[in-house]
């Protein structure tokens, strides 16, 4: 999976593309709260625009960084998730915690 | 159509995860699913192998078999790994139900296998292995 950090301000928004699976997840969850560690952001926002795959390994990644961002007092959202995507993350109840655009 | 199979075999790396499920729905593909068809059986597989990877095996590296049948329109998939066994499949089937939280597991796996495909059957004993057998008919065109 590729990951690009875009800073603006205390948002810290993550683009994500390729497949966020348990082994992606693993990779990049080690570069996102290191960034997040330099507590300079309150705001993350997850874009799922170029996702072309997520299992639950993926819901378990997004819950462990709101986690994460909540010990710095911040926040997530999650954007441009398309169908498939949509649906797994329905099925979760993810949406009851995180912001879902 | 005459009844078609492939099985293959791989080491319990997280990086193999990836080649499992787009392998089984390449050789799907000869049923022509739809994408959204495709997408659930690659879910549902990957789910599997990741239950394989991190439950079966934890930290030690074994063998997983997976071996797709076609019959039919129907495809039967079965993810097995010759681990350390599920003591209670039907606690592990329970929606978020985890025994590995803190490595940011969501507890939906078999929920998801379930979701996404017609039938579930787990099999498993302790020091033994576990076997996940998975169908779904894919709609005729």
């Amino acid at each position: 999976m590729n990951l690009e950090f875009i800073e603006s301000g205390q948002v810290l928004k993550i683009k994500l593309k390729g497949e966020l699976d348990h082994h992606s997840a693993d990779e990049s969850k080690v570069l996102i709260d290191k960034k997040i560690s330099e507590g300079k952001f309150n705001k993350m926002v997850i874009d799922f625009k170029g996702l072309d795959f997520i299992d639950s390994s993926g819901i378990g990644f997004v819950i462990g960084r709101y986690k994460v961002i909540r010990k710095h007092g911040g926040s997530i959202v999650i954007v441009n998730a398309n169908k498939k995507v949509k649906k797994i993350l329905d099925m979760s109840g993810i949406g009851k915690i995180i912001e879902i655009k | 159509m005459q009844n078609n199979y492939v099985i293959f075999k791989i080491p319990s790396l997280s990086v193999n995860e990836s080649f499992a499920r787009a392998a089984v729905a390449a050789f799907c593909s000869i049923l022509n699913p739809t994408i959204s068809e495709i997408n659930d059986i690659k879910t549902a597989v990957s789910e599997a192998v990741t239950n394989a990877v991190i439950h079966g095996y934890e930290n030690n590296v074994g063998e997983i078999e997976i071996s797709c049948k076609i019959k039919g329109q129907t495809i039967e998939v079965i993810v097995e790994d010759f681990g350390c066994g599920i003591l209670d499949v039907e606690k592990a089937k329970e929606p978020l139900f985890t025994t590995k939280p803190e490595l940011e597991r969501s507890g939906m796996g078999f929920a998801v296998m379930e979701s996404y495909m017609d039938d579930v059957v787990v099999l498993s004993e302790k020091d033994v292995g576990t076997k996940v057998i998975m169908r779904k008919k894919i709609s005729e065109k």
